[in-house]
């Protein structure tokens, strides 16, 4: 199909003239026959952002057509305040980026279902006088005045109402030692049948930042999520590698790809020790945890951080990984395998872990799919989706990863769909360590390219990482566009939990464990 | 799988905490409390470097200075020095109780970073000083300090142990455990926690955004207007603290450095 839309794949820049520039309506419309069609040209969206130009809005969008391995954009320029009818009913993934657009620049996505804040930047959401939510600002909010009062706070929940419906509130703050959010459960006894999550509360301005710091993009990406340091920098560096024409030393890939898959390898052991935890399988609880300390320290022992911080920078790595460390490494990782398969055979095993597992928290595939989730919450609901393996990155070009996907869609798949991926990621890892190539650490950038737009995308231990990076004419970079998984897969434990029971909530949610600053930014 | 399966699994784990965490030394690979030396900058060709590099604008001249308050310890400025006038020891135990005392001048030594963490005053230690109860909140933190809090209290360096745990209400709180770099939307719920826990309380910062704002320290999406406020009484630095260095401050704040009547 010639849609006229620009192609290209990860981490192929384009030049920002060759971008096709659309009038709205037909940039919508194509949008949508491109994320309809009922074949393997099916295409889908990756991210729909706005950059700002002196003579308005600039929308781009970005569609992937996995089977192809190739992405395709366009963009639209659009004012302030502009409107369209919303493309959420044909392409419901789209709800999220509309929402953004809405609340960061003011374009008005007519009958949009559920026009709330994502994450409350600059306040000012009020509900006006029938009962719509509205930004400040907003042209058809009329001479309704927003409350002075936060964001937050002022957050429009849906109203549940009928006979012994109560409403729980949890969060911002949780009882636990855990990122802030507020959960609102709509329940009829136990059963929950709607939960809401208001986010924004982690807010930084991480995005605004990555371009006034951009020489140091990849220092500030190693903290836009504390337990996605590697592939939040990795998907920065790949970015700032092809703009500055550099490609690093396969070595340098190989180190990056062992970290990555470690820092998979320890999350998963590390929330499946948490879920067992949520079940009260004690050994479960308290090993796994000693379990993925053996990956960290690992990891500690050539970067020098539990988390690898400092350890990808552009143009390569920061640390080698010399012989002796290699074969303390190996030594660990192959007692973590093992220690990790005798714990999981054990506890998935257990009647009791099973009976709390099994046909709990379900998302199905169609929701999956359409609501645009990626990472092993798609895979265990089965939509065989990985970046390593349809938009390959780095090392993954030359060793490839075949995804762990499952059909059950339930916290029984979430949890082994972990399980299975933390034992790949080390038999991955081990086996780039046995075959370490020579080449140097660090490659020089080139100055970036100007006017170019670059899709980088990496998969990380939640799923599919875009950045999306725009130079203007000297090569500055205007816009760093950061979507992490969490962003799409929040929804997905909103759907987990209708028709649950309200003590099946913290097994749910530690199942998929989403990033609130992630969100946030 | 009988309840024998769960205990060969009970017995092949063994025992894995770590004996002493007060004496237990890090990987050498580990950044901690950084060496300076201020006589290489008279031979540096590349002047300013390592403070360019920076990403917290951590470093300052004249003399030559690191605040830990800032640092991120990711360890580019040795990179970026020629000289060998920058090098991060692996010395972990580097919580203080003041803020002056996260700077690291040159020529400063590792043996006198202990004087820099002081106890609690005594008549709040008759009353915490056995059992402390924490209360965790992230304000805009990454989840970096919150997994190294959490690990604190795992079976390898079990803060339990000696009396210190998070509670799930701040009422029953006597101490705040501050993480992040407390950004506009969470500034509300950080004073709400802190006016609903009990007196005497106590206040600890960890990680870089905590105490100084890290790499966010300048961005407009922050208030920190609470910190300004109310001065707190640890200082955990590191990005994120280890938790090695999250008990051992604590235990420094509790007046347990050493083997003592109160320690195990």
């Amino acid at each position: 199909m010639n849609s006229g839309w620009s192609r290209t794949r990860n981490l192929r820049p384009v030049s920002i003239h060759d971008i096709p520039r659309f009038p709205l309506s037909r940039f919508r419309e194509d949008i949508i026959s491109l994320c309809s069609v009922s074949d393997r040209d099916r295409a889908r969206p990756v991210t729909l952002f706005g950059v700002r130009r002196w003579e308005g809005i600039e929308l781009v969008c970005v569609l992937a057509r996995d089977s192809r391995a190739e992405l395709l954009v366009a963009s639209c320029m659009v004012q302030p305040g502009s409107e369209y009818p919303t493309m959420v009913r044909e392409v419901p993934a789209l709800h999220i980026f509309e929402r953004e657009l809405y609340e960061e620049f003011g374009i008005v996505p007519r009958h949009h279902p559920w026009l709330k804040p994502v994450r409350a930047r600059g306040g000012g959401w009020f509900v006006d006088g029938q009962g719509i939510t509205r930004k400040a600002g907003d042209p058809q909010a009329g001479a309704c005045s927003p409350k002075r009062r936060s964001a937050v706070e002022r957050y429009p929940f849906f109203p549940v109402q009928g006979d012994s419906v109560h409403q729980v509130g949890v969060g911002p703050v949780h009882a636990g030692i855990i990122e802030p959010g507020h959960f609102r459960f709509h329940c009829r006894g136990e059963e929950i049948l709607h939960l809401e999550i208001a986010l924004g509360y982690q807010h930084r301005g991480v995005e605004d930042l990555l371009v006034r710091k951009a020489d140091q993009a990849v220092r500030v990406s190693e903290s836009i999520a504390g337990d996605s340091v590697i592939a939040h920098a990795t998907a920065t560096a790949n970015a700032m590698e092809v703009l500055g024409n550099c490609v690093p030393s396969l070595r340098a890939l190989t180190i990056r790809s062992i970290a990555l898959e470690m820092e998979r390898a320890a999350i998963h052991i590390g929330d499946l020790g948490a879920l067992a935890g949520d079940v009260a399988f004690l050994p479960g609880m308290s090993f796994y945890g000693a379990t993925r300390t053996l990956v960290i320290n690992g990891l500690l022992s050539f970067s020098g951080s539990r988390f690898g911080r400092g350890l990808i920078r552009p143009g390569g790595v920061a640390h080698d990984i010399n012989d002796e460390q290699r074969s303390r490494l190996d030594v660990a990782l192959s007692r973590t395998c093992k220690d990790t398969e005798r714990l999981s055979e054990a506890m998935f095993a257990s009647p009791s872990v099973l009976s709390r597992f099994e046909r709990t928290g379900i998302v199905s595939l169609e929701e999956a799919q359409s609501m645009g989730f990626s990472g092993p919450t798609a895979r265990a609901s089965g939509v065989p989706c990985d970046v390593r393996f349809d938009h390959p990155f780095g090392l993954y070009r030359l060793m490839p990863v075949h995804p762990v996907v499952l059909d059950g869609g339930d916290v029984f798949s979430r949890a082994w769909i972990r399980y299975a991926e933390a034992i790949t990621s080390l038999e991955y890892v081990r086996e780039r360590l046995a075959a370490l190539p020579e080449g140097s650490l660090v490659r020089r950038l080139a100055p970036a390219a100007p006017s170019r737009l670059v899709v980088s995308m990496v998969e990380g231990w939640r799923g599919e990482i875009v950045h999306a990076v725009v130079t203007d004419e000297d090569g500055r970079v205007c816009r760093h566009r950061v979507q992490d998984p969490s962003l799409a897969n929040w929804y997905a434990l909103a759907l987990a939990v209708r028709g649950n029971g309200i003590s099946d909530f913290p097994i749910c949610n530690k199942s998929f464990n989403l990033s609130y600053c992630g969100n946030d930014l | 799988m009988s309840v024998f399966d769960i205990l060969k699994v009970r017995v092949a784990e063994g025992y894995q905490a770590i004996r002493d965490p007060r004496k237990q030394p890090l990987d050498p690979k580990f950044r901690g409390i950084p060496l300076l030396d201020g006589a290489a900058c008279g031979k540096c060709d590349t002047p300013g470097e390592c403070a360019a590099v920076c990403p917290a604008s951590a470093i300052t001249f004249e003399p030559l200075s690191i605040d830990l308050g800032r640092c991120v310890l990711c360890g580019d400025c040795a990179a970026a020095c020629s000289h060998g006038g920058i090098r991060f020891s692996s010395e972990h135990r580097m919580s203080t109780s003041r803020r002056e005392g996260l700077i690291v001048k040159s020529g400063e030594r590792i043996e006198d970073w202990p004087e820099r963490l002081e106890p609690a005053g005594r008549e709040i230690l008759k009353v915490l000083g056995r059992s402390l109860k924490l209360r965790s909140v992230s304000a805009g933190g990454c989840n970096g300090c919150e997994l190294e809090l959490n690990a604190s209290h795992n079976v390898n360096f079990d803060l339990n142990r000696y009396g210190v745990e998070v509670v799930a209400s701040p009422r029953h709180a006597d101490a705040l455990f501050l993480t992040g770099p407390v950004s506009r939307n969470m500034a509300p719920a950080v004073r709400d926690v802190w006016e609903m826990m009990p007196e005497p309380k106590l206040l600890i910062v960890a990680g870089a955004c905590a105490i100084s704002g890290g790499v966010f320290a300048d961005s407009p999406d922050l208030d920190r207007t609470f910190l300004q406020e109310h001065v707190p009484d640890l200082y955990i630095p590191g990005c994120p603290a280890h938790p090695l260095t999250i008990v051992n401050g604590i235990l420094g704040l509790l007046g347990r450095k050493k083997a003592g009547l109160f320690s195990l």
